[in-house]
């Protein structure tokens, strides 16, 4: 009984519990590909300093002469308790990465703020005014800017407005001793970028979607009716597809957070992304672990979220038989 | 403030250029001097120091493992930041790579140079108020010492038997072995002096130092940022006002925060944007010569290298300068199968160059009764850069000697644990060493960890035993020579280039002779350089 009548409830726990799962098997992966790698953290640290003295001492230090197994089970046991441990350099994981999780998730938000109603709104002219001028120019131009890699949207933006035009610093590398003025300022050129990025992706899908529910019958019924077109699309199609443009939102929502390494490199922006990248190079285990699940966290919630919606705005799926 | 950035055309192609897929990836660190040329310093310098404004420094290599705990510094920021501007050790090296006192005035070893006694400057202050004492120093170089040190410094500090302070100005130094350039070895970016603390220790977590500037904000792999030390012990120093080292790892986009004035200097600049650089009119390529080479070294221990013929024909059988040209785009300095780079004060000549000369390869090769001759070098990128490219010329230099070479390309990661010291034939990058007798001991001697070249003498065993306690400076001189002719006549590495530290800097910024021991002006650039426009 309880099942059935709470379809969401049901469906978020079990979701939740996939996902833990999922988060389990990504660091696990994680953990041993990187114990893959050749080199390690002592000998990538040391450099041209490295004797085997001071290898075997930093090893020892670090307890990486224990078995590949049992440092994973020590820190999976403490990453359960919420404790991500201590960078091999000494500091807690959190106080690595926090700032520069926060960096990410303030990039992220104000992208997605402006990003998410633009697209939707101009998914929906396109599909309001499907095959007329405004159509044809939206649907060109989002299809090129989908298709050129985004270092390159990346550089030309930084062409035009930091090197042609001055209005903007090339470098977005904000500090934390900055107000949030100053760094909106910095950050406006990776946003630019990011939103020419995703925003191509989420009209193209917004237009799709509204356009295969302007196929069906109802809502030839609401023509029938004498209805405007305008108010059809938004009061009987744009609902009714709220369910695929919401997982297109979530797709690109967790590619905010993971995917903009590119960008956070060219404009020396100090986001979870480059922490990864130099976590890597320097084969710093915990934080290189941290990051996966941070990445994969995004990915599932917001895929979750995603489906939450879809069920919510269905009406079929919220209530079942 | 901004800079003018140059002229439209050149903006148009640094971009393109950033595009272009850098799989040479081309010179890491630092590279190549076109033939050892230092800016004259009058260039910039016309008017002499000026005091005021800001440096903000690209730095290529931060980490956000970077910390302020003196024995894990790795990058350059923690050298430049660090080491150069927040602290200052006993000695320091001079842009001509020689020796000072720095928080030492001046010290006096015994007859066997194992014990020697540091008279330390007095009047020395920290950013907090606190005296300088001989304590904070012997304190500093204890941190590093002692069971389970992960220092960076340890194969410096294990020499030490015994620190005792003197008085309240000396330091007694007691070595377990002789060592005359035991001064030099103090020079180490490790060991900067901090604070003591009451129960023994350091505290380097305040970031207190002496140095010339005093420490505003750090964010590990972000930057850190200093203001001018009104107490400073160097009279007239430092000029600027503020410092500001920021991390830019990524190539393209340090070009790119030089040109739009976001940076004044930036480092490891890509050979192929050289001349977008020096087109325009508001910058310029500063190149420093430096201790960093890139080697092919033969194992002479392992067939057919330990035939000294075989070695010999190699040897001659390279084209550097050809190498050099195509490969590095002229920045470079042919070597002489020399590993001790000109800029250290005991550098020799070792007569007679070795130049390509096929014929002669052949020659040595057909009297030694070596008949076709195969070898197998192995390279990779991150041997260095341009090591697959250098490789592919030498095979076809080495071809016209008569001699196959099979040139074996091996994975990048993981080259340097499992190519380096193992396969007979490979390519090297050496970052050099602030001494002859630390080279030859961490590389040359029978017993150093790192004999790539596996050679093995007894008599550049014993000269490198009697130079590292001879106090007698043409003595040493002699001995030292000799050991660098006997690498150049009989050792295994073929020293393809010597490299210099290239940065690229607005011409607002003024210096003078820069050295090339350490990047970043012997690390030092903080309190050294100054604007030119304030």
């Amino acid at each position: 009984m309880n099942r059935t009548s709470h379809p969401i409830l049901s469906m978020v726990v079990s979701r939740v519990g996939l996902g833990l799962l999922s988060l389990l098997i990504v660091s696990l992966v994680i953990f041993f590909s990187v114990s893959l790698l050749p080199g390690s953290y002592a000998s990538a640290i040391l450099g041209q300093n490295a004797t085997p003295e001071a290898v075997a001492a930093m090893t020892e230090k670090l307890g990486l002469n224990e078995p590949a197994i049992w440092r994973y089970l020590d820190w999976l046991g403490a990453a359960a308790t919420g404790d991500l441990g201590q960078s091999f350099a000494g500091r807690p994981v959190m106080m690595v990465l926090g700032p520069r999780l926060l960096n990410t998730i303030t990039l992220a938000a104000v992208t997605a703020v402006i990003a998410v109603p633009l697209a939707i709104m101009l998914g929906v002219i396109c599909a309001r005014f499907r095959g007329r001028f405004i159509d044809r120019f939206l649907s060109t131009s989002t299809l090129a800017s989908i298709s050129l890699p985004e270092f390159f949207v990346a550089y030309i933006v930084m062409m035009v407005f930091a090197v042609k035009l001055q209005w903007f610093p090339s470098m977005a590398g904000i500090r934390s001793s900055m107000d949030f003025g100053e760094q909106l300022y910095r950050m406006v050129l990776p946003i630019l970028t990011l939103l020419l990025v995703i925003l191509a992706h989420m009209v193209r899908n917004t237009r799709a979607a509204i356009l295969s529910v302007m196929a069906s019958p109802y809502v030839e019924m609401a023509r029938l009716k004498g209805e405007s077109e305008g108010r059809v699309v938004m009061r009987q199609a744009l609902p009714n597809a709220i369910g695929p443009i919401a997982s297109v939102v979530a797709l690109n929502l967790a590619y905010l957070i993971s995917g903009v390494v590119v960008i956070e490199v060219v404009f020396v922006y100090p986001g979870v992304g480059q922490a990864m990248i130099d976590a890597v190079r320097n084969r710093d285990v915990p934080v290189i672990q941290a990051c996966a699940l941070i990445f994969a966290t995004a990915y599932i919630g917001f895929n979750l979220i995603a489906d939450v919606i879809s069920i919510v705005s269905n009406p079929r799926l919220l209530h079942p038989r | 403030m901004r800079y003018p950035t140059g002229p439209v055309s050149g903006q148009k192609q640094l971009h393109i250029k950033g595009f272009a897929p850098s799989r040479r990836g081309f010179i890491g660190g630092a590279a190549v001097a076109a033939g050892a040329i230092f800016l004259p310093a009058s260039l910039r310098a016309e008017e002499g120091p000026k005091q005021g404004g800001r440096l903000r420094y690209g730095v290529h290599d931060g980490s956000q493992q970077d910390s302020l705990e003196p024995g894990s510094w790795a990058t350059v920021m923690c050298g430049a930041a660090f080491n150069g501007a927040l602290c200052n050790n006993l000695v320091e090296i001079l842009p001509d790579g020689t020796i000072a006192g720095d928080l030492a005035e001046s010290w006096q070893p015994d007859a066997e140079a194992t014990r020697w006694t540091f008279t330390l400057r007095k009047g020395v202050k920290f950013h907090d108020g606190r005296a300088f004492t001989p304590e904070d120093a012997r304190q500093s170089l204890l941190h590093h010492m002692g069971e389970g040190s992960t220092s960076g410094a340890l194969a410096i500090v294990s020499q030490i038997s015994g620190i005792t302070v003197g008085g309240d100005d000396r330091l007694v130094i007691t070595l377990a072995r002789s060592n005359a350039d035991f001064p030099a070895l103090l020079s180490d970016y490790h060991l900067s002096v901090f604070p003591a603390k009451a129960g023994g220790g350091i505290d380097w977590e305040s970031g207190i130092g002496t140095g010339a500037f005093r420490l505003d904000s750090f964010e590990p792999g972000v930057a850190v940022s200093m203001s001018r030390n009104p107490d400073y012990h160097k009279p007239g120093l430092p000029h600027f006002d503020a410092v500001e080292f920021i991390v830019i790892p990524d190539r393209s986009a340090r070009l790119n925060a030089l040109l739009t004035g976001e940076v004044d200097v930036i480092e490891d600049v890509d050979i192929r944007n050289v001349g977008l650089i020096e087109a325009s009119p508001g910058f310029v390529i500063q190149r420093t010569p430096s201790l960093r080479h890139l080697t092919f070294d033969m194992n002479c221990q392992v067939a057919p290298y330990d035939n000294p013929a075989v070695r010999q024909a190699l040897k001659l059988a390279i084209d550097r300068d050809d190498i050099i040209a195509k490969v590095f785009l002229g920045e470079g300095e042919a070597g002489n199968d020399n590993p001790v780079a000109k800029i250290m004060p005991l550098w020799a000549e070792t007569p007679p160059e070795h130049r390509y000369d096929p014929e002669a390869a052949r020659k040595i090769l057909a009297d030694a009764g070596v008949k076709d001759l195969v070898v197998d070098l192995s390279v990779s990128d991150s041997a260095f850069p341009g090591a697959v490219e250098a490789g592919v010329l030498f095979r076809e230099h080495a071809a016209k000697a008569g001699i196959t070479l099979n040139l074996i390309q091996e994975a990048d990661d993981g080259y340097w644990d499992n190519v380096w010291l193992v396969k007979p034939f490979n390519a090297s990058d050496w970052y050099g060493r602030v001494t002859l007798d630390l080279l030859f001991s961490t590389s040359y001697t029978s017993d150093a960890p790192w004999n790539n070249t596996g050679f093995k003498k007894p008599r550049f065993d014993d000269l490198h035993t009697a130079a590292r306690s001879e106090t007698d400076e043409t003595l040493r001189r002699g001995q030292y020579a000799e050991m660098q002719q006997i690498l150049h006549d009989e050792g295994g590495v073929i020293t393809v280039a010597f490299v210099s530290w290239r940065l690229a800097m607005a011409k607002t910024i003024g210096h003078g002779e820069t050295g090339g021991i350490l990047p970043a002006d012997n690390h030092r650039c903080a309190e050294r350089w100054w604007r030119n426009d304030v």
